[in-house]
């Protein structure tokens, strides 16, 4: 019982991450009909900037300026990139996001080395905040679910509440009309397109320390985030928001609790062949949870398409 | 602009032609490791550790066959088995004959089985394959071959002397296994489970499960169940980005024991442990870096951190397996003949740069040498790893570690 409280928040933590990232992600493809496939890069740059900066002015300068930096170069490669490929269709525009997360790994490695960066989280959260049953959730990991529901709950306001908000969502589906109107469509464009890197940025800052600074951490998260917004349904942040819990939940669950493909397969009155090793289900029959925990997202995914194809939340058709 | 074609194309013929007559007198050994992707930083510093190894202790020493030069070509495998075998076949292509790899037994065992495939097939030029790494023991026992040395101790001979550690402390009477999926991480779960049932009966192996390699973002799921069993010491094979994600994973969540590891060191994993790391971390290796075994082992790692300030030397057999080939290669007159460099190299007894005798055992190629258990501190480190002022020091040691132990191997000598 207490282990279950303690891997709900820790799949919290790892949904509420994946939300960060996939918030942003699923903004920029609903506007503007993009997969941006270096979307994981401005998360590993907003880590290794945020590592500089920590060098020179600790943890908290590096959460304030890392995002920003990130945002800013974002909104650089929306306005004198993504806008002149546009014109040419979708593929060059995937096409150009794609070498866009190579040149950014390659730049990384060029810079950084490809050693982990000692990336350390500040030392005033470096305590256990609370133990349940012996097992202690670390300060830092309680600072992460504050930052990222505040997060949610500031885009949700703006989107919804505010003026720029109101623009935005109109901007979505009648950007034509929007323009009409007499609104710099392709300025919201890049400013969705900055803060939705920016959110990135801010998801490798708090990331960083906790999953490890290295190359290799865009790669690592990249596919997990289209998963994420497939799932959620296109454009739709509740959808986001509530596909990355499920995901982090499923992942996290799987993974502590050594649930058997015997036992299941034994309770739907099937019998194990035996000997096993030389059955041709052997493979099928010693499959265990942890083994396949992080492909059940994908396979979420596949009945999502075929069951419900815009997603859990998407009002349109993916 | 006819005729300026024509002058390139010549000028192209002549200097293919020229570099063709200057590579007839160095030696290539084809060094085929992750350079991209996740363990790209492992497979990095390997690869400097090489050209440091090949340039210090051959090339300024006048080389071998009286003036050929050693010369290190590195070839990207992403850590894949299939690209290993497109590498490998790239580097027979350019006349490589030597094959140095080690991360991943999963690549090991790829190439092994293709080099004797090659060799078998072109006996007019065989290659030989040295592994400095990849420790599955099943490479110098089931799926043995001539063409095969391996120069780093084997899973098995490392967690030997792991457990005759783990069976002197009676505080440890719980103890989880945990590792990557793969043969390697198989071997060292099944050597765990085998040496602590002969050694401490009474222990208890409270988990023992295998993780995706190079796949996990988080390893607090593994951790929770890690501390939910009361685990008294953890046994893993793990390296890379996976050592540092579980080790800093279950110290932050909350376990307290001794991690036993084969990998924890340098590559940025020492510097990121750090702190939290003390204490915690014990590390099986050949190669005693702190203290410093002898005056030449110190001013070695100070001449290697004057050209790499950055860099460790985290694979100290490394200048085992070019002092040995070198060796091998004069001893044999010849450098195309791997059959007699093979031949040259079994039973070869060496002087260890790091301390000791070495010796390449005949019947499987394993070589035999002293094996350390090393804890991570920054107390009493003279070579820190990272410049993280924490390093590895030397706790115990089994001197020519499973030099009589069994092996399955039958090879087939040409």
């Amino acid at each position: 019982m207490d282990l279950i409280l303690v891997n709900l928040i820790d799949g919290l933590v790892t949904g509420l991450l994946l939300f960060m990232l996939s918030a942003g992600l699923t903004l920029i493809f609903s506007m503007m009909g993009v997969l941006n496939f270096a979307h994981a890069s401005f998360y590993m740059l907003g880590a290794y900037f945020a590592f500089q900066i920590s060098l020179a002015l600790g943890f908290w300068m590096g959460l304030l300026i890392a995002p920003l930096v990130v945002g800013v170069m974002g909104a650089g490669v929306e306005r004198y990139g993504l806008r002149r490929v546009h014109q040419y269709g979708h593929v060059p525009e995937l096409i150009f996001t794609f070498g866009l997360a190579l040149l950014i790994e390659e730049l990384v490695q060029f810079i950084w080395g490809k050693n982990q960066m000692p990336y350390e989280g500040p030392d005033i959260l470096q305590f256990t905040a609370f133990a349940i049953a012996g097992n202690s959730i670390p300060a830092y990991k309680i600072f992460m679910i504050f930052i990222s529901v505040a997060i949610f709950i500031g885009l949700l306001w703006v989107l919804t509440r505010t003026r720029v908000g109101m623009i935005i969502q109109a901007a979505l589906t009648y950007p034509k009309t929007v323009e009409a109107l007499g609104h710099n469509v392709p300025l919201i464009f890049m400013g969705v397109f900055g803060v939705g890197t920016a959110l990135a940025g801010v998801a490798g800052v708090i990331a960083g320390p906790v999953l490890g600074t290295f190359p290799g951490m865009a790669f690592v998260l990249g596919s997990i985030v289209f998963v994420t917004i497939v799932i959620g349904g296109l454009g739709s942040l509740w959808g986001a928001l509530v596909a990355s819990l499920l995901i982090g939940w499923i992942t996290t669950f799987s993974k502590a609790y050594n649930l058997r493909m015997e036992d299941l397969l034994t309770t739907f009155g099937f019998t194990k062949p035996e000997p096993i090793w030389d059955s041709p289900w052997r493979d099928l029959w010693s499959i265990t949870s942890p083994q396949i925990a992080d492909i059940l997202p994908y396979v979420l995914m596949v009945l999502i398409l075929i069951f419900r194809p815009y997603g859990l939340f998407g009002k349109r058709d993916a | 602009m006819r005729t300026s074609i024509t002058l390139g194309l010549a000028t192209a013929l002549t200097l293919s032609v020229s570099a063709f007559a200057a590579a007839a007198d160095t030696i290539k050994i084809a060094f085929i490791d992750p350079l991209s992707g996740p363990f790209a930083g492992t497979g990095t510093n390997g690869l400097h550790q090489y050209e440091f190894a090949a340039d210090e202790l051959v090339n300024k020493k006048g080389g071998v066959l009286g003036g050929d030069t050693f010369e290190i070509v590195a070839f990207d495998n992403k850590i894949s088995p299939k690209e290993s075998l497109i590498q490998l076949q790239v580097a027979i292509d350019q006349g490589i004959r030597y094959i140095a790899q080690g991360n991943s037994s999963g690549v090991a065992n790829a190439l092994t089985e293709a080099i004797q495939k090659h060799n078998r097939r072109n006996p007019e030029d065989r290659i030989l394959f040295l592994n400095y790494s990849a420790v599955d023991p099943a490479l110098t026992n089931d799926k043995c071959n001539f063409w095969h040395f391996r120069f780093d101790a084997n899973a098995d001979i490392k967690m030997d002397a792991l457990t005759d550690v783990i069976a002197q402390d009676d505080g440890i009477k719980k103890v989880y296994i945990i590792g990557q999926d793969y043969s390697f991480g198989k071997a060292v779960a099944a050597a765990a489970v085998r040496f602590i049932g002969e050694k401490r009966p009474d222990i208890e192996i409270v988990g023992n499960e295998l993780h995706p390699i190079g796949k996990v973002k988080d390893f607090t799921p593994y951790s929770r169940k890690i501390v939910a069993s009361e685990a008294d010491a953890i046994i893993t094979g793990n390296w890379g980005a996976d050592m540092l994600g579980l080790g800093k994973s279950v110290l932050e969540n909350g376990y307290q024991g001794p991690i036993f590891t084969y990998y924890a060191a340098a590559d940025g994993i020492t510097a990121a442990f750090g702190e939290t790391g003390e204490g915690a971390l014990r590390l099986v290796a050949e190669g005693q870096i702190n203290p410093p075994a002898n005056d030449r082992a110190a001013a070695y790692y100070e001449a290697f951190k004057a050209k790499y300030p950055d860099g460790n030397i985290s694979q100290a057999r490394i200048t085992n397996v070019i002092e040995m080939l070198a060796r091998a290669i004069d001893e044999a007159g010849s450098a195309t003949d791997v059959v007699k460099v093979a031949y040259a190299l079994e039973g070869m007894e060496h002087e260890n740069l790091w301390g000791g005798t070495i010796k390449m055992r005949e019947v499987d190629h394993q070589l035999i040498q002293d094996v350390h258990i090393h804890a991570h501190t920054d107390d009493g480190i003279t070579f820190d790893y990272d410049n993280s002022g924490y390093g590895i020091k030397v706790e115990n040691t089994v001197s020519l570690a499973a030099m009589d132990s069994e092996t399955s191997c039958k090879m087939r000598r040409p």
